[in-house]
């Protein structure tokens, strides 16, 4: 088991966002978690990726059998866990390689491997680049800096891709795209798809998983899980929208 | 049940400890604090001086009383009492000043040692060539001999006063007169010793030269003033670095530094200021106040400014540029780092006067902790600066909530062809930009400085390697005092 979410409550400036969400993803295993605006998806997200402003106000989150809400942002990335960002941040002057660089070998310096040298890791990043076929160029860009919206998207992918998470949580990574570019980006997360890597996307369209095919279906709405299911019942949200999952939840 | 990890905020971004902070023990020759024409003529008599320097002096301390200490600056600190400051230290074994290191006593060259300016490995190591003022004394200056064949001088002003009257009389203080400012007057009254430099015509110097100034004496001024003169078709590149010990005393440093570039001549001029800032409260630091001045004399002259302002309690300076010969160019890139209870009022003065003459200003702030910083610039396109053209940059950086940002530009056009490009930012490291670099395993510490080190590249770039490396560890803005 990846990750287990028991019972969380969250809630922002003191106000309850999250009403007692319960989640298990096994390895390798792709969920999607659909809702409407202002439902928590992005609340969810950024908490188990450890961003501030969130106060969990009880339940637990349990990662590879570790308590995760005791970890930082960054001691999170170091044991796995990815977050690409629905409104990636731009950081003028800090070069893309650069920052990746630094994220990589902070890891490997955690898990007591050798670092990375500059010719080591250039080699690696154009191998990664090409998953997502992004022009070399980018790489000793500053990070975002003057990228277009659908550049920051294919950034966060090549990202994935350069630090191999165990847990990647993609955040409305479908928004802001047009066709082109969200095959590209699906295909990107497709080839990293693999046996001991769970995704979890969060979406409101189901557009995405026409492209990124996921195994279980969640829709989260007014603070809640309120339905799991296959593939199938994205289709079925497409169709008739979420107020009779609201309706099914309360009877 | 809530989160449990430690969480520390962007105003907790205070700043890495000040490793220059300690004091050599050893023994001076001080003067008793107070300042009157008495005190001027010990200082020039020690110095072996001319008549006509002491009468210099003399005028211009005539002229400093009937002057008032400017408060025009957006900075804040109490009445500088100056009778209570000494003008004069020296170490006591630089009496009859050595003749080579050998003579130099042993803890100055460790003091050097200790701040990364070994004295004696940098002749064999580096291509600079060092010039150590320690208090009110040169108290050496490396590789001499190979500029000397090269026809470059490079020696304590107060040797060349001795060793080149006629170059230092042609010279001094026709860039920044006596009576230029409060600063510039007191300077010129009471200088103690600086950096001379003279490259010939056509030359370019052979290596970089650079003066390492130390304050350590207690209670003690440092009035250092710097001349370099560039003639025709030649080049320099100078460096200067500056720290002090850690005291809960604030001293005053009043420097003044002219630099002449005749036709065709370029000077590169980069400090990397440290001198100690006061501690997290605001008490002790050095008071900066600087004049900084460059005459663009000749056709075609050219004079860069790179500052690196991390040091000092309060910094009042600002590295000009007279572009008085056709075609010439000004330039000046500048970051400076305010954090704790720093302040810093900084900026240049481009002023056009010849023809198609061309100013570029980068000015790149950084507030942090309680830091206040201003930027203040004077663009000044004269009548017959027939096609000048001016760019300013002027970006701030701001961290946490409780420092500030400010911004003084003033820009006077008398010639109707003059081209005017002014481009100003003001930034917040943002919560998200942090968490963004934290979630790609980078810990916020890193961050800060990723970011800064980002917002100060283009500064960077201008400087000479030797310093790039330095000022990238300077500008270290370290996380303290973390609550959990």
């Amino acid at each position: 088991m990846m990750i287990k979410i028991e019972n969380l409550h969250a809630s922002v400036d003191g106000k309850e966002i999250l009403k007692g969400i319960n989640l298990t993803i096994g390895a390798g295993e792709v969920h999607a978690i659909m809702g409407p605006n202002g439902s928590g998806k992005s609340t969810l997200s950024n908490i188990i990726a450890g961003r501030d402003g969130y106060t969990v106000t009880s339940g637990s989150i349990t990662y590879k059998g570790k308590n995760l809400l005791e970890m930082s942002p960054e001691q999170r990335s170091w044991e796995g866990i990815f977050l690409a960002f629905q409104y990636p941040v731009e950081i003028p002057g800090v070069n893309n390689t650069y920052l990746l660089k630094a994220g990589v070998n902070a890891r490997r310096k955690h898990h007591g491997e050798q670092e990375l040298d500059a010719m080591e890791f250039l080699q690696l990043v154009r191998e990664k680049a090409k998953l997502v076929e992004l022009d070399p160029s980018f790489l000793s860009r500053g990070v975002n800096e003057g990228f277009s919206g659908g550049e920051k998207k294919r950034n966060e992918i090549f990202q994935m891709a350069v630090l191999e998470p165990s847990l990647a949580l993609l955040d409305e990574t479908d928004s802001g795209l047009d066709i082109d570019a969200l095959r590209i980006v699906a295909g990107g997360v497709n080839k990293l798809r693999s046996s001991d890597r769970s995704i979890v996307m969060v979406t409101h369209y189901q557009r995405l998983l026409d492209y990124i095919v996921p195994d279980v279906v969640h829709v989260l709405a007014d603070g809640k899980i309120l339905k799991t299911g296959g593939k199938e019942l994205a289709l079925e949200l497409e169709e008739r929208g979420y107020d009779w999952v609201r309706q099914e939840a309360a009877a | 049940m809530s989160e449990t990890r430690q969480e520390r905020k962007p105003e907790e971004f205070t700043g890495r400890e000040y490793e220059a902070g300690f004091v050599t023990d050893i023994e001076t020759d001080t003067l008793p604090p107070g300042l009157n024409e008495d005190v001027i003529r010990h200082i020039s008599a020690k110095k072996e001086e001319p008549e006509w320097l002491l009468n210099w002096r003399l005028e211009a301390f005539r002229h400093w009383q009937t002057m008032q200490e400017p408060h025009w600056a957006h900075v804040n600190y109490p009445p500088i009492d100056y009778q209570a400051i000494s003008y004069y230290s020296a170490p006591k074994s630089q009496k009859d000043g050595p003749k080579s290191l050998d003579e130099v006593d042993p803890k100055l060259l460790e003091t050097y040692a200790k701040l990364g300016i070994p004295l004696r490995e940098q002749e064999f190591l580096a291509g600079v060539a060092v010039d150590a003022v320690f208090d009110s004394v040169s108290v050496a200056t490396t590789f001499k001999g190979k500029l000397k064949d090269a026809g470059v001088i490079f020696c304590p002003i107060s040797e060349a006063v001795r060793e080149y009257p006629e170059l230092v009389q042609q010279y001094l203080g026709t860039v920044v007169p006596t009576g230029d400012n409060f600063y510039a007057a007191l300077n010129s009254a009471v200088f103690t010793d600086g950096s001379f430099v003279y490259i010939p015509k056509g030359v370019r110097c052979p290596m970089e030269l650079s003066t390492y100034f130390r304050i350590n004496a207690l209670n003690t001024g440092q009035f250092e003033r710097t001349l370099i003169i560039a003639d025709e078709g030649s080049y320099v590149s100078y460096l200067e670095g500056c720290t002090a010990p850690q005291r809960d005393e604030n001293q005053l440093h009043a420097a003044v530094v002219e630099l002449v570039a005749l036709d065709d001549a370029r000077i590169k001029y980069s400090t990397v200021q440290n001198w100690y800032p006061g501690d997290e409260n605001g008490v002790g630091g050095i008071y900066n106040f600087v004049t900084k001045r460059a005459d663009c004399r000749g056709a075609r002259s050219r004079v860069s400014w790179t500052q690196v302002e991390t040091g000092s309690a309060i910094t009042w300076k600002y590295p000009s540029c007279i572009l008085r010969g056709d075609d010439s160019v000004g330039e000046f890139y500048s970051v400076a780092l305010t954090k704790m209870r720093q302040e810093a009022d900084t900026g240049t003065k481009m002023i056009h006067i010849g023809k198609n003459t061309r100013s570029t200003i980068v000015s790149k702030g950084i507030s942090a902790g309680f830091g206040q910083q201003s930027y203040r610039g004077l663009v000044r396109i004269g009548k017959s600066a027939e096609g000048a053209r001016n760019y300013t940059q002027c970006d701030s950086l701001l961290i946490g909530e409780n420092c500030g940002a400010h911004t003084f530009p003033y820009v006077e056009v008398k010639n109707p062809t003059a081209t005017m490009e002014h481009e100003a930012t003001t930034s917040k490291i943002g919560e998200d930009q942090l968490f963004y670099c934290q979630s790609r395993g980078i810990s916020e510490e890193d961050a800060v400085n990723m970011i800064v080190n980002g917002f100060c590249k283009d500064v960077f770039n201008e400087l000479p390697m030797e310093f790039a490396v330095e000022a990238n560890r300077l500008m270290e803005v370290s996380l303290e005092g973390a609550v959990g």
